[in-house]
C-alpha cells in the first residue's frame, strides 16, 4: 500500500512540474492518467520494494552530498591529468570486493564507482567489482572503503 | 540581487564550458579507450552538472527550476548506466586497457580468453 501511494505522489509530482496548467479540466485528466499508469502497474506487479526503495529515503540524502562532494574532488584531479597529458596518468585495471549483501546496494556501489570520474566499474560478478581507474591511487581509494561502507549503511 | 545572481549563474556557467571543454581535449590526448572514457565522464557529470545549475540561477520560475533538475537527476542516472554498458562491451570483446601497471594484469588477460 505505502509503495503505491509513493507512486502516486512521484507521478503526481512529476505531472504537475512538467504541466504548468492548473485549471480543473487539466487537473482531472492529470489524475486519470496517474490512476491509469497506477492500474497498469498494479497489473504488473512492478509496484512493490524494488522500484519503490522507501527504506533508502533515511540516509540517501546523506550520503547524496557525500557524493557530490566526491565528484567535484574526482573530476578536479582527471582535469588537472588531462592538462598535464598522457605521461602522468598511471591507468590500473582491479578486482575489488564489495560487502553489500542486496541487488539495490550493489547497484548503487557500481553506480557510484561509474559515476565519479577516474574510475569506471566494468564488471560485476557475485560480490567482486572488476574496476578500470585513470590513476592507480583511485583503485587504493576504493580498497579503502569508504565509500563501500558508507553504500552498506544505506542496506537496511 | 539581480546582478548577483546574473554573476553566480555566469561563473557556474564558464566553469561549466571549461570543464566540457576539458573533457574533449582529453578525449583526443588520452591514449587508449578506457582513460578516453574517463576524460568523457567529466563532461557527463561535473561539467553538465555545473552548466545546468548555472541555467537554474537563470531561470527565476518554479517549472522551468523543475525540469532543470529533472534533466539534471536523469543525466546523473543514465551517464553511468552507458558508461558502464561501454566499457563491459568492450571489455568482454577482448579489448585490453593499454599501460597497465598492476600485478594482476596476468590473470585478468585469462578471464578475458574464457569469456570471449
Amino acid at each position: 500500500m505505502k509503495h503505491t501511494i509513493s507512486l502516486f505522489v512521484t507521478l503526481a509530482a512529476f505531472w504537475l512540474f512538467n504541466s504548468g496548467h492548473y485549471n480543473l479540466l487539466i487537473l482531472s485528466l492529470g489524475l486519470v492518467s496517474i490512476a491509469f499508469i497506477i492500474f497498469i502497474a498494479d497489473k504488473m506487479d512492478v509496484v512493490d520494494q524494488e522500484s519503490q526503495p522507501l527504506y533508502l529515503s533515511r540516509n540517501i540524502f546523506g550520503y547524496y552530498f557525500w557524493l557530490i562532494k566526491e565528484i567535484i574532488k574526482a573530476n578536479s584531479t582527471v582535469v588537472k591529468h588531462i592538462w598535464l597529458g598522457k605521461k602522468s596518468i598511471s591507468p590500473a585495471l582491479r578486482r575489488i570486493n564489495i560487502s553489500q549483501e542486496t541487488d539495490m546496494g550493489k547497484v548503487i556501489y557500481a553506480n557510484s564507482i561509474t559515476l565519479t570520474p577516474g574510475t569506471v566499474a566494468i564488471d560485476l560478478v557475485e560480490d567482486e567489482i572488476l574496476v578500470h581507474a585513470l590513476i592507480a591511487k583511485d583503485i587504493d581509494s576504493l580498497e579503502n572503503g569508504e565509500m563501500d561502507r558508507r553504500v552498506t549503511l544505506l542496506e537496511i | 540581487m539581480e546582478i548577483l545572481l546574473s554573476i553566480t549563474s555566469g561563473l557556474f556557467l564558464f566553469i561549466g564550458s571549461f570543464l566540457c571543454i576539458s573533457g574533449g581535449v582529453g578525449i583526443i590526448r588520452f591514449p587508449d579507450f578506457y582513460t578516453r572514457m574517463h576524460a568523457a565522464g567529466v563532461t557527463d557529470t561535473l561539467g553538465s552538472a555545473m552548466i545546468l545549475t548555472g541555467l537554474m540561477f537563470q531561470s527565476g520560475d518554479l517549472l522551468v527550476f523543475a525540469k532543470l533538475v529533472m534533466v539534471l537527476l536523469l543525466i546523473l542516472l543514465v551517464g553511468p548506466t552507458t558508461s558502464h554498458v561501454l566499457a563491459k562491451a568492450a571489455f568482454h570483446n577482448g579489448l585490453l586497457p593499454q599501460g597497465l601497471n598492476t600485478l594482476s594484469k596476468s590473470d585478468d588477460k585469462e578471464d578475458t580468453s574464457s569469456n570471449t
